[in-house]
């Protein structure tokens, strides 16, 4: 019996992976961001099946929304014919996939060394692992500095380790302003100063 | 493969595809001539490593033992997706500003601070 849960891990695993894989090897920028577009959508499909919606809901609003349309238009206000390719010699291509290979090879054997990670729930654990609370408000609620998923935590210790995350929060949107100006600032048209009078 | 489709997936899978999509993005960040070919590399590693944020904090990945970060994954995921838009708008001005004074955009050209 199929499982489908399973099913559509393998399903956007496969689609993540492969369109990762092909903006590696296509050569021209605008395929490429075509690419991580669908790379960046089948990895929010798997956030949503990690019981992650809310964070899946913001890759697709930010990542795949925000983040990709100002890739595009550096595609657009950078493009000097309608397909720029820039070869990478063989020597640098060979050198690139060993170290990627092995680092690939660690990782994946990593990813198998731990004995709980290596399957996942099985019998009640299953069942119950399928109706899972939507996330948005206990994450809201942490962003604010109250958790409301460690308010009922039995050990004491714990429970007052687990603050909020209202300081990183207020740290984030003073950055995004500072981000915001910067970028203003860097990408603004100069305005030529000529024949100064000292 | 057919295990695969009638098992429950756990944290490994989840851990092979951060692991494939981060490789992806540092042999995008080593081989791409192109600037904003490395700021996609860039895009791909920080995924790959939310993948892996992801799947360490949801308790339906785990085993019957298994223990879960929570929601604190998830909250980081959420602060790495912000701060990646953020460098990525910050990273086409220096990108944009280039263009403006070499008309280019190789990196391989950008070496006028070479010491």
């Amino acid at each position: 019996m199929i499982n489908w849960n399973s099913f559509f891990f393998l399903l956007f695993a496969l689609v993540a992976c492969f369109f990762a894989l092909a903006v590696v090897f296509t050569g021209s920028v605008v395929r490429m961001a075509f690419f991580l577009v669908l790379c960046l959508s089948a990895t929010a499909g798997l956030f949503f099946l990690a019981n992650a919606d809310f964070v899946g809901a913001m890759q697709l609003l930010i990542y795949v929304g925000g983040t990709m349309v100002l890739l595009v238009f550096g595609v657009m206000l950078t493009a000097q014919g309608p397909f720029v390719r820039m070869k990478t010699d063989g020597g640098q291509w060979l050198v690139a996939l060993i170290v990627g290979s092995s680092l690939l090879a660690v990782l994946i054997t990593a990813a198998f060394r731990v004995e709980s990670w290596r399957r996942g729930p099985v019998g009640e654990a299953a069942t119950a692992s399928t109706n899972l609370d939507p996330t948005a408000t206990p994450i809201g609620m942490a962003l604010l500095g109250v958790r409301v998923d460690a308010v009922d935590e039995p050990d004491a210790v714990l429970r007052s380790g687990l603050s909020g995350y209202l300081l990183p929060f207020e740290i984030v949107s003073v950055h995004l302003l500072v981000v915001l100006i910067g970028a203003a600032y860097l990408a603004r048209t100069k305005k030529r100063v000529r024949d100064r009078t000292v | 493969m057919m295990n695969l489709l009638t098992e429950p997936v756990g944290v490994s899978h989840y851990l092979v595809v951060g692991a494939i999509l981060f490789v992806s993005g540092v042999v995008c960040m080593a081989t791409k001539r192109n600037a904003l070919g490395v700021l996609m590399g860039i895009e791909l590693v920080l995924n790959g490593a939310n993948v892996n944020f992801i799947a360490f904090s949801s308790p339906a990945l785990q085993g019957n033992s298994g223990f879960s970060i929570g929601l604190d994954g998830q909250v980081i995921a959420l602060f790495v997706i912000v701060l990646a838009a953020a460098e990525a708008a910050v990273a086409l001005a220096i990108t944009l500003n280039f263009y403006n004074n070499h008309a280019t955009i190789d990196v391989d050209q950008a070496d006028e601070l070479k010491g």
